[in-house]
């Protein structure tokens, strides 16, 4: 082994630990109350309210986009997400962010050229693999049967 | 590659920062401190100009000069096209040298500076900037993206550092400038930068020690520029294993500018304002206490590109070394 792979090989000891545990924790507990939370607005739309079932999802939906993108200009959601994590990435308040955060990012260059087209710039990977995998999905679906 | 200076000493030099490292272990060592990051203007980009147009003016007024006592001025951020140092200087009317060297751009403009001052025998005015969102915006993520980020990852530094280099005498000499070469270890994690960037400094500063014919008995502070706590292990781990003796002479200005331990910065601070607001703010206070003689600041740049980084190319890092003197000696 020669000298400058043997000292690559020697960085590696001074990475630091990372919190996995932690941070699966942090996760799974900040993800599962929202789901809950989600869940209740849901069952009130839902039972309170008299809304058709589809109907209350979708509004819960929009109320939770609603509300990332308020925290998000107030500057409270990137704080909370260094603890939370996935736990408020994987839900749909992280596609929230990600289109919030880039249009505030990029409103100094205009409505055209800033927040118009880099407004999609991270979220751009989510509609774009959803729509593929819709269209392999529906094809299996329809070719098989299911 | 070095270079050896009989006639350059350092003139003046002010550095203007933000909010995060005013409140950093170096407080109240800073010329000019902003609360926010916007620093009283529209944009991010706006508030590195600003931080730029202080630093400049504070280190020009210190030593009574004008623009036009200025026969060159040299400087270097981090934006694309240098916007922040070209759009900062263009009402200031000197003739104009753009640098860019990645977090390095600090060592290479001094050392640049003093090339043109052995020349020129006027005073040159060198400086760098960097800024925390406008860093964040071009190399990583948008500021309000909601991401954990890395241990490893370090925290670009908000501020300006200007320096003016001439040859009358002073309390300080650059005494020689070590200009890198580009080393590449094929490290490729964009969020472990320090790690990539310790070999850099490791050659440059075997090759200084080389060159000038020196060990790192001859100096009182070694200093890495942004190398953070890992790759300043790392870095201390190469040393080590090359005989150099470390004897509590070597220390991080990325760790030295934020406390790594109370603020939230990861692994340190980097970005070109690193190296320089600790150069001027800490090191050159000393020298002038005459509690340090020999200085060597070893400027540390990731030289990446974020094209090339996604097509699978590892992160080229470079480090330039500038050696300061004590005028007394």
């Amino acid at each position: 082994m020669n000298k400058k792979a043997m000292y690559t090989k020697v960085s590696e000891r001074h990475e630091p630990t990372t919190h996995k545990i932690k941070n699966c924790c942090c996760a799974f507990i900040s993800g599962g109350t929202l789901a809950v939370l989600a869940q209740l607005v849901f069952v009130m739309f839902n039972e309170n309210l008299g809304m058709p079932k589809d109907e209350s999802v979708s509004a819960v939906v929009i109320l939770v986009i609603a509300i990332t993108a308020l925290f998000t200009g107030l500057g409270v959601y990137d704080k909370a997400a260094k603890i939370c994590g996935a736990g408020l990435f994987i839900p749909i308040s992280g596609f929230a962010n990600a289109l919030t955060s880039c249009a505030l990012e990029s409103k100094n260059e205009g409505l055209i050229f800033g927040i118009g087209s880099n407004m999609f710039k991270l979220a751009g990977s989510v509609i774009t693999y959803g729509i593929v995998s819709a269209y392999i999905l529906g094809f299996v679906r329809y070719f098989i049967g299911v | 590659m070095n270079v050896k200076f009989n006639n350059v000493y350092v003139q003046s030099s002010a550095t203007s920062v933000g909010p995060m490292e005013a409140a950093g272990p170096l407080k109240n060592k800073f010329d000019q401190t902003y609360p926010d990051l916007y620093c009283g203007e529209t944009s991010f980009e706006k508030a590195e100009q600003q931080m730029i147009k202080d630093a400049c003016d504070i280190a020009l007024r210190k030593k009574e000069l004008t623009p036009k006592d200025i026969a060159l001025s040299i400087g270097g951020d981090l934006m694309n096209q240098l916007g922040s140092s070209i759009y900062g200087m263009r009402h200031l009317d000197t003739a104009f040298i753009g640098m860019y060297g990645a977090c390095a751009t600090s060592s290479l403009v001094i050392g640049q500076g003093a090339l043109w001052v052995e020349k020129l025998n006027k005073p040159v005015l060198c400086f760098t900037s960097s800024h925390n969102a406008v860093a964040e915006k071009q190399f990583r993520y948008p500021n309000e993206y909601g991401v954990q980020k890395k241990e490893t990852t370090t925290f670009t530094v908000t501020g300006a550092g200007a320096i003016v280099l001439g040859n009358e005498k002073s309390e300080i000499q650059v005494r020689s400038f070590t200009v890198g070469s580009i080393v590449d270890w094929n490290f490729k994690n964009v969020n472990d930068m320090g790690k990539a960037m310790a070999p850099a400094a490791y050659e440059t500063i075997l090759s200084h020690f080389e060159k000038r014919n020196q060990s790192a008995k001859d100096y009182d502070l070694i200093v890495s520029g942004d190398l953070s706590s890992v790759g300043f292990s790392f870095l201390c781990d190469l040393l080590i294993k090359n005989d150099v003796e470390i004897d509590n002479k070597f220390f991080d200005c990325g760790m030295m500018i934020y406390d790594i331990h109370k603020q939230e910065v990861f692994a340190g601070g980097s970005g070109c304002a690193c190296s320089m607001c600790v150069s001027i703010a800490h090191v050159f206070e000393l020298i002038k206490k005459q509690q340090l003689k020999r200085v060597l600041v070893v400027a540390t740049g990731a030289l990446l590109s974020p094209i090339l980084v996604q097509q699978k190319d590892s992160i080229p890092c470079i480090a330039h070394a500038i050696e300061y003197v004590g005028g007394n000696i």
